[in-house]
This record gives C-alpha cells, sequence and structure tokens, in this order.
C-alpha cells in the first residue's frame, strides 16, 4: 500500500519539515503520496511534486483550509484515509494537533515523533526527555506517525509527481481560527537555522537579548532561549528550546547563561557543536558542552561581537 | 455552570534522573521520586480557577494507573479539586486506551470542559487529549496560553510554532495545557488535610469496557548516545579559533 505525508506550509512556501517527514516515509518502503490542504496553494503542491520520491501529490485548495484547525483537517485526512497504511506528518505543533485525532478516529495508537525507522513496523523514538530511546513495534493495520524532523535528512529535488485535487471534507463547525500573532524575523527559523545562539535566565531581561541578536546576525544564526528566560518574558514562547518546546539540531549551538536542564538538553543535545558560556563552572551544560567557557556572558557576549567583526563576519 | 474534568498522570518526577535497565525491558522506576505531570498540575490549577471565579461548579480528577495514582488525585484534591476517580490497573496504559477511559468518564459525568497536560513527560506521547476530543467529536485547544470561558464557548490562545494563534471552541471540549497557561499553586497544610476527607470514586478500566492491552510492542529501551565533555577555554578568542578552525562551524 502507499504512505500519506501531510505537507506543512504556509499556502506559498513548502516547509523543509515535508521533505524530512519525506524521508522518514521513503524509509517504510512504500510509494510516498503528499498531502497539501490551503487556499491558493498551488504553488506549495508544485514544490512537493518536485521532492524525489513522491510519486502524487493530492491537493485540497479550499478557504476552509487557509489555516490548519484540527477539526477540519480531521474530516479532510480521514476522507482520505481508506488508501493509506501509513500517515505521516512532522512533529511540528501542527502535526501534534492534528494527528492523534486521526489515529483515535482509525482505533490505532498514534507513533509519536520518531527519530528512526528500523522496519516498515519498527521505529525508535525518545522518551523521559530524551534521556531513554524505545524501540516500538506497531501492530498490523494503519500506521500514524509524527516524526522528528531534526534526525532525517531532507528528501531532495528532481521527482515529477503527478498533482491531483480532491475535493474539501465537510468543516464540522466545532473551533474558529480567530487570529495569529507570530514571530517576525529576518533571521532563519530556529530549527532550519546552521547555527541557534540561545540564551537563559542568565540574561537578566529581552533588552539583553539583543546582544545575541548581534552575533546571530553575523553568524547568520537563529536565536532560541530556555525555558526560564521564556516564562520571565524575555521572548515569546516559539523561541523555547527543550523537551516541551523546540527540538533543533544544527552544526553549531552557542548556550548563553543557560544551566543546562535536563528538559532543556532534549532539545538541543544532537547539535553537532555545543558551545556553552556561563560563569558558574559546574553548571550542568558543561557536561556536554565541547566547547566551555567559564565567563560572565556580560562581558564575554559583547567581546564576541568585537572579535567577530575582527574576523570580518 | 459546567463541571470541568481534568486527567492527572503520575509520572517520574521532573527533577529525576532516569536510568535505563540493564536488561532494556524499560527505566528503572523503583525507589525514584513520583509526581503528577507537571502539564496536570497546570490544568487542576486553572480548573479550579474556574470555579473560584464561578465560570465551573465543579472539578473532578481522574487518574488511570496503579493503586498509588491515589497519591496524585489527593495532591490535585489538595490543590482545590473537588473529587477524584480512580481507574485502578497495573497495566501500562496507552494514550488510546486512557482516552477511551476518559470518553466513558464524559458520557458519564458530563462535563464542559477537559482540561489535559499537553504532553505527559514520561512517554511524551502528545496525544491523549486529541484523541480524547476526536473520541468525543468534541473540539479542540491544544498548548493553551490562555483560557477565556463564556458561556457556551471558549477562547482559547494557543502556544503554536510560529507564535500565538487564537481559536474559538464551542463547548463541551478538550483543552490542553502549555507552560504558560498559570503557574500552579502549593497546597497548603490545611488543604491537604481537607483533601483527605474528599471522596475518591474507584473504578477499574473493565467497568468501562475498555481493553487497555498495549498496542505497541516495545521490542527494547536503551541509552541514548552519550555526549563526550569537551574542552575548557579560556579566552572568547580561543572560543572562535576553535569553533572556525577545529570545528569549522563558523
Ligand atoms: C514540565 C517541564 C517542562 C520543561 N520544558 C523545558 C523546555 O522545553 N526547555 C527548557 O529550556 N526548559 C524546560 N523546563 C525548565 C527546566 O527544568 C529549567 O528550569 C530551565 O531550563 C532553566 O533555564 P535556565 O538554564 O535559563 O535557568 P537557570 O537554571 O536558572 O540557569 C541560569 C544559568 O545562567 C548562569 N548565569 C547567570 N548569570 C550569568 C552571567 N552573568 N554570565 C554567565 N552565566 C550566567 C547561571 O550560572 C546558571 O547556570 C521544563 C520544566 C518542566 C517542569
Ligand atoms: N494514566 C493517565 N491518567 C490520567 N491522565 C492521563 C493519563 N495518561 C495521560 N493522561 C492525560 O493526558 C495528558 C497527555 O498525555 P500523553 O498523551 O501521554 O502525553 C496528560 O498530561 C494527562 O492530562
Amino acid at each position: 500500500m502507499t504512505s500519506l505525508v501531510i505537507a506543512e506550509h504556509d499556502n506559498t512556501t513548502l516547509k523543509e519539515t515535508t521533505a524530512k517527514t519525506v524521508t522518514a516515509a521513503i524509509a517504510l518502503g512504500q510509494p510516498v503520496h503528499v498531502l497539501v490542504a490551503g487556499q491558493s496553494c498551488a504553488g506549495v503542491a508544485e514544490a512537493a511534486a518536485k521532492l524525489a520520491g513522491v510519486e502524487k501529490v493530492r491537493v485540497a485548495d479550499d478557504a476552509r483550509y487557509a489555516k490548519i484547525v484540527a477539526e477540519t483537517m480531521e474530516t479532510l485526512i480521514l476522507s482520505l484515509a481508506e488508501g493509506y497504511d501509513a500517515l505521516l506528518a512532522p512533529a511540528t505543533t501542527n502535526g501534534k494537533n492534528v494527528m492523534p485525532r486521526i489515529a483515535a478516529k482509525l482505533d490505532v495508537p498514534q507513533i509519536s515523533e520518531i527519530i528512526a525507522v528500523e522496519g516498515p513496523d519498527t521505529f525508535r523514538r525518545p522518551i523521559y526527555a530524551g534521556n531513554a530511546i524505545e524501540t516500538l513495534q506497531a501492530a498490523p493495520g494503519k500506521k500514524v506517525i509524527t516524526v522528528r524532523t531534526t534526525t532525517f535528512k531532507a528528501a531532495g529535488e528532481g521527482g515529477s509527481a503527478a498533482i491531483e485535487s480532491v475535493a474539501a471534507a465537510p468543516d464540522p463547525g466545532l473551533s474558529k481560527f480567530v487570529g495569529e500573532e507570530l514571530s517576525k524575523s529576518e533571521r532563519p527559523e530556529l530549527t532550519a537555522a546552521r547555527i541557534v545562539i540561545s540564551g537563559g535566565r542568565g540574561m537578566q531581561s529581552g533588552e539583553n537579548f539583543h546582544m545575541l541578536e548581534k552575533i546571530a546576525d553575523r553568524l547568520h544564526a537563529a536565536v532560541g532561549a530556555s525555558r526560564a528566560a521564556v516564562d520571565a518574558g524575555f521572548v515569546p514562547n516559539d523561541y523555547q528550546v527543550g523537551q516541551t518546546g523546540k527540538v533543533v539540531a544544527p552544526d553549531l549551538y552557542i548556550a548563553v547563561g543557560i544551566s543546562g536542564a535536563i528538559q532543556h538538553l532534549a532539545g538541543m543535545k544532537d547539535s553537532k557543536v555545543i558551545a556553552a558560556i556561563n560563569k558558574d563552572e559546574e553548571a550542568p551544560i558543561f557536561q556536554i558542552a565541547d566547547y566551555g567557557l567559564v565567563a560572565d556572558l556580560f562581558k564575554a557576549v559583547p567581546e564576541m561581537d568585537e572579535e567577530l567583526a575582527k574576523l570580518g563576519y | 455552570m459546567i463541571k470541568v474534568l481534568v486527567p492527572v498522570k503520575r509520572v517520574i518526577d521532573y527533577n529525576v534522573k532516569v536510568r535505563v535497565k540493564a536488561d532494556q525491558s524499560g527505566v528503572d522506576l523503583a525507589n525514584v521520586k513520583m509526581s503528577m505531570n507537571p502539564f496536570d498540575e497546570i490544568g487542576v490549577e486553572e480548573a479550579v480557577r474556574l470555579r473560584e471565579k464561578g465560570k465551573a461548579s465543579e472539578v473532578i480528577a481522574v487518574s488511570i494507573g496503579p493503586a498509588q495514582v491515589s497519591e496524585t488525585l489527593r495532591t490535585a484534591l489538595a490543590m482545590g479539586a473537588d473529587r477524584g476517580i480512580l481507574v485502578k490497573t497495573d497495566a501500562t496504559v496507552e494514550p488510546l486506551a486512557v482516552a477511551k477511559i476518559l470518553k466513558a468518564i464524559c458520557e458519564a459525568e458530563k462535563p464542559g470542559l477537559v482540561i489535559c497536560g499537553k504532553q505527559a513527560i514520561d512517554d511524551d506521547s502528545n496525544q491523549t487529549g486529541q484523541m480524547l476530543a476526536a473520541l468525543l467529536g468534541w473540539p479542540q485547544a491544544t498548548f493553551a496560553h490562555k483560557l477565556e470561558l463564556a458561556e457556551e464557548k471558549a477562547q482559547v490562545e494557543r502556544e503554536i510554532d510560529g507564535g500565538l494563534q487564537t481559536v474559538e471552541i464551542s463547548l463541551p471540549a478538550v483543552v490542553t495545557t502549555d507552560l504558560r497557561l498559570n503557574e500552579p499553586r502549593y497546597a497548603s497544610l490545611p488543604n491537604i488535610m481537607k483533601a483527605k476527607k474528599k471522596p475518591i470514586d474507584e473504578k477499574t478500566p473493565a467497568d468501562f469496557g475498555v481493553d487497555v492491552t498495549p498496542r505497541l510492542r516495545v521490542l527494547k529501551v536503551s541509552e541514548p548516545e552519550k555526549r563526550k565533555a569537551g574542552v575548557k577555554v579560556k579566552t572568547v578568542a580561543e572560543l572562535l579559533d576553535k569553533l572556525k578552525n577545529e570545528a569549522g562551524v563558523i
């Protein structure tokens, strides 16, 4: 049978998380289709059709899909589910919102945030904030899966899948999108950036995060934060890296004024290189950092800015 | 006025460093501190506030698990929940089965709102609330940052990857909590004493006709790859030099 990947997009751009989820789907060893639900999203469908390994793109283009609302996505995906034995979405807030509804209606468990496909029915996923890795085997039948995209490479281009439109499904009218307040930034997205610099409680204020932004701009990095920094109101919620925030795995992660609680490490310990700046030499973050600098961040960060300038960044 | 149902899960305390068992059958839970799932504390707090504001008539806490989950229920009662329902089982209950039990309880209790945690910090599944909503045919607002209850509907601000999103849902509904929804209170000693007298109803999954046999087979539970601690550098210049010339990441 076939696997269906639910695309993540903003009606204009197909998110890289989709290409990574396609890679996980391909590992299941069956043909892969992609569902693009949106409004005026033809460009997204074309981008999905170019992903290597995708056989067909199915597009539901309708005003009711302009924003992803779990209840409307449920009826759409269920209207298509019969033809598929695996349904996959990236483990983003959208995927996490929608997919368990599908699993429940199909009467199967959801396999959340897989980090590896070991076989057509066997998967690995982190539990306990990544302190243990579970290997699971699903019972025969349909599989509903969310994918931790940091551990899968994005499918490349070169595909030429057929694009087919599908009918919109009834809107159960249970909920309504009212509005959203999106963080605007010229910097790369946290989960897609090659370099991430994050600040913690040690930053002391939102104002002080500008110091990190300056470094981020020199290095084309994204800015992240610990829960403590978000709770204190220094930065918005979407900056949070960790077990219950975003998971990132950049080439370089720089932790500034972050102690290194397990919940934070859960979101960044798969980074290729980790650097930490902390004034407490006993801070747990140093146990996993490749490069540790014991220093007052209010001295070290401005100095880093100057040094980078000298080096021509 | 509506009743509010709050499912509370007993999990390993968030401060405990978990250890994987040598035979890879699971994690070692012997003699470790257990607590209420932190997201569920936020759920209980939100429900109790709704009752205190006169927007809810009663707060019912539910926990599914071994006999010891009664302690978790007592904590919820000490925080202000009015009564508890203990669904006793020694089996590992997967989220889908939890959702089915909760569905049966909702059909009996008819709450206007169920407030789940967004995620249990042991299995990190993040699915029970959504499953419950789907099984009941109810709307959901996951990852709630702010909840405003009106008659027959609620407006919920949700924490999403790009920032915040507001949805309006009709009641009855399921809401799942995110970290910034509120700061849970500590139970005071008098309230802990009072909680001892609050009723807890005891049930089993069979009472609700739910088969809790796991659908997923855990083949093994292993240690994650360990990172080695690296080196300490003395200066910012040295740090940048290492990042550039040794690691090649800037
Ligand atoms: C249910 C739950 C979920 C959670 N989810 C997450 C999550 O997803 N992500 C997350 O990050 N946390 C999460 N946490 C919180 C986590 O347990 C920690 O409380 C949090 O990560 C601590 O943040 P922090 O390191 O910024 O603050 P702290 O632990 O207070 O550390 C601050 C650090 O800054 C250093 N410092 C202070 N001043 C300076 C200075 N001038 N120069 C240099 N260093 C300085 C200090 O030495 C200290 O090490 C969660 C907790 C719970 C209970
Ligand atoms: N055994 C349980 N007893 C009571 N509530 C539970 C149980 N398991 C899960 N829940 C609820 O569902 C939420 C999400 O859990 P999960 O889907 O496992 O991440 C938790 O925060 C609880 O509110």
